[in-house]
């Protein structure tokens, strides 16, 4: 079974995985936060993955393959570089939500569940992460760009590439 | 920020980092103490030489007018303006006063007061007893009375017990309690130790959402800092009372807020509802007799305590007492949290703190409580907003959001929106919902495309009402409200899409000609000229002519139009 997961991971993501997994197998219900924290080493949960946590955790791969599928914050393909999060929560709905993730799909070249050629982008729907004041909202890796134009929403790649992107790490301010 | 800090060196003027002022409009914005100004700020321009220029005025002389720099007319101080004059802040009065992170100033706003009173002077039984005569009731939308639920889990002998705050702030439109977490976390915390005082739990659990990580870290250094303190953990104060609590990021499911399944969250399984009785007061979480309250809830006793329960009901109608905050989104010009008293009209909610519609748009409806909610209208402006008058009209109060709505939204399109929402986010366990709610979903879809049928109007409001009295848990029951709602107050925008083909609102873009209607064309060419896909053609004093082979129905041309000469 590790052999199929050494294919997709590095050793490091590996270790990192056990790791979370030993230091939770003892605590009562910990499963949901394994997965969340192993999905922020990992990226994405596949299905040779669920069942190597399943066997760790002393759990039967179906209930771990249940949690997996049930909540929206795990994925089991995998995502782009940067994940732009189109929200379509009421007030951006109104605002033109609709219209921003399908021209920014069309930017991108990509459809849902895809990631562009590069491995750079992938873009999703998120439910309203409660900044309806500059709705509508479009978080593109860790930056969030409010009022976005439904129009034109490539604009706003044009922003995060001079402004977060070239220096991701080295300088926040 | 980085300016600020450069300069409070310099000034010696002490800044304080703080979330959210509340008036999300005019961020990014500071507020200067002890005037009280709020000034807006544009972080592009140069903010360092404005602040030299300005903050000393600003700050020495509470008489001055403040000072725009985006060259606004004068800022009234805080207290004057339409916003914030009908607001009563009880669950917000530390927004914007206090840094989240820091425990010291918590305590300076007597934070922990109501902690220490309650471990020193009073019986758990007197602490129910004060809640209960507050009139307090659930803030996450049921309105279940606060006292009672404590006094039921007390009755049940089983240990441990747990407290359990809701934090799972699903709705879409609605934010007060991300802001809450984030910016007073020590007002929850000691909100959830009393609760679980009164009730003898040890235990207490925050369930976060996973798309909330600022309040995850906001709560986390929070609790880190009580327990320093001796605020949490054993032996509380000296008093042999012990507390812990711990935060439990979800994993993004809109049903997770409901009570049962977001125990079964906790334990680490799908989160789906299960039948009622047992009632969670009795076997929640682990089995075990569960308090679960809301973040507004908590955010509320420590004040019930230390003011009193007569101070409380001083705020709202005698059902539906204290204050209840808003978080106002749409077509309002004021967007952002607001906190009023009860019982406040709707009208006054948005026209004289939302300030009215944004442009020249006109009202059309005002959606409260989510995809539970339903859509009120021009009618329904004048009751009053408690638990139970919106339910009387088929909204409900939610968790408290408002999403305003002008002549640009339109209606059918709405409930199509959340029943999207109840479609994706149906746990699937009951087939009302799972399948009842796709059933829903196909008709709505089918009149926006425009193949809608007149017996879909009957067909949708049946299906609605079962759905409404057969599922299996609120999200279900609430969910048909957004189509019963609209079938009931617009009506008439069902039937222009069924009967006449066309969308008023002109959204719906299958329903929309792309035609240019020659009684109301002025001929000016505005619409040629916004066209990005140049599929408009037009002379000077003729009419536009559009082109539908090359047309992307973008409408552009629509928004452009000042003479609404294009259906």
């Amino acid at each position: 079974m590790n052999k199929d997961l050494k294919k997709i991971f590095t050793e490091e993501q590996l270790q990192k995985t056990d790791a979370i997994i030993e230091q939770h197998k003892e605590i009562k219900g910990s499963l949901l936060i394994v997965l969340e924290k192993i999905q922020d080493v990992c990226g994405y949960l596949p299905l040779s993955l669920q069942r190597y946590i399943a066997g760790k955790m002393m759990l039967p791969p179906s209930q771990v393959y249940g949690v997996v599928t049930f909540y929206s914050y795990f994925s089991t393909t995998p995502k782009g570089k940067n994940v732009v999060k189109v929200c379509t929560g009421t007030a951006c709905y109104m605002k033109g939500s609709g219209q921003i993730l399908k021209k920014t799909r069309e930017y991108l070249g990509i459809k849902e569940g895809e990631v562009t050629p590069d491995g750079e982008y992938s873009v999703e729907e998120v439910l309203c992460p409660g900044v309806c004041g500059l709705a509508p909202l479009v978080i593109i890796g860790e930056e969030a760009f409010g009022l976005v134009d439904p129009d034109k929403p490539e604009d706003i790649f044009k922003q995060y590439k001079e402004n977060f992107h070239d220096r991701s790490g080295s300088d926040k301010n | 920020m980085k300016a600020l800090y450069q300069l409070s060196l310099a000034d010696k003027v002490e800044l304080v980092e703080t979330d959210c002022l509340i008036s999300c409009q005019e961020g990014p914005s500071i507020m200067l103490l002890p005037s009280g100004r709020v000034a807006q700020v544009n972080p592009g321009h140069n903010f360092t030489a404005w602040l030299i220029a300005n903050i000393a005025a600003l700050y020495h002389s509470p008489h001055r007018p403040s000072i725009s720099l985006r060259g606004d007319a004068e800022i009234p101080p805080i207290e004057q303006m339409g916003f914030f004059s009908k607001q009563e802040l009880v669950v917000m009065r530390n927004r914007g006063h206090i840094d989240a992170e820091n425990i010291e100033e918590y305590i300076a706003h007597d934070g922990y007061m109501a902690l220490y009173k309650v471990l020193t002077a009073l019986e758990p039984e007197d602490v129910i007893k004060e809640i209960k005569s507050s009139g307090l009731r659930g803030r996450g939308g049921a309105g279940f009375p606060t006292g009672l639920k404590w006094e039921e889990t007390r009755g049940y002998k089983t240990n441990p017990k747990y407290v359990i705050c809701n934090g799972d702030e699903g709705d879409p439109g609605a934010f007060m309690d991300r802001s809450l977490m984030e910016s007073d976390p020590h007002a929850i915390i000691e909100g959830m130790a009393i609760c679980g005082y009164a009730i003898g739990a040890p235990q207490g659990y925050i369930y976060v959402r996973a798309e909330y990580p600022l309040a995850v870290k906001m709560l986390q250094t929070a609790i880190d800092n009580a327990v320093k303190k001796n605020l949490l953990g054993r032996n509380i104060m000296k008093s042999g009372f012990n507390f812990n609590i711990g935060i439990y990021p979800g994993a993004g499911a809109f049903v997770c807020g409901e009570s049962t399944a977001l125990m079964f969250s906790i334990e680490g399984k799908r989160g789906m509802p299960r039948i009622k009785p047992p009632r969670s007061a009795e076997a929640g979480l682990w089995e075990k007799p569960t308090c679960l309250n809301n973040v507004e809830t908590f955010a509320n006793i420590p004040q019930i305590i230390r003011r009193g329960a007569d101070w409380f009901k001083s705020f709202g109608t005698p059902e539906s007492t204290g204050t209840k905050v808003f978080s106002m989104s749409g077509a309002v010009r004021n967007v952002g949290l607001v906190e009023v008293p009860m019982g406040i009209t709707v009208r006054s909610l948005i026209f004289d703190i939302g300030g009215g519609i944004k442009g020249n748009a006109k009202f059309k409806a005002v959606q409260l409580g989510g995809p539970s909610g339903g859509c009120l209208t021009e009618e329904h402006l004048d009751i009053p907003i408690t638990f139970d008058s919106l339910q009387n009209v088929g909204s409900m109060m939610g968790s408290g959001g408002v999403v305003v709505m002008d002549d640009t939204n339109c209606m059918v399109d709405v409930a199509r929106f959340f029943t999207q929402f109840s479609v994706d986010e149906s746990c699937g366990k009951c087939v009302p919902c799972r399948t009842g709610l796709s059933v829903i979903l196909s008709i709505l879809e089918k009149i926006i495309m425009g193949n809608g049928v007149p017996e879909d109007l009957h067909e949708l409001e049946t299906l609605a009402l079962h759905i409404q009295k057969t599922s299996h848990c609120g999200l279900g029951q609430a969910a048909p409200n957004p189509v019963l709602s609209t079938l009931r107050y617009f009506r008439h925008e069902y039937e222009a899409h069924i009967y006449d083909k066309r969308c008023p609102a002109l959204v719906c873009t299958d329903l929309i000609h792309f035609e240019i209607n020659a009684d109301n064309c002025k001929k000016c060419g505005l619409c040629a000229k916004v066209c990005p896909a140049g599929a408009i053609s037009w002379q000077k004093k003729e009419m536009p002519v559009i082109d539908k082979i090359i047309c992307t129905k973008c409408k552009s041309c629509i928004r452009a139009c000042k003479f609404e000469a294009i259906y």
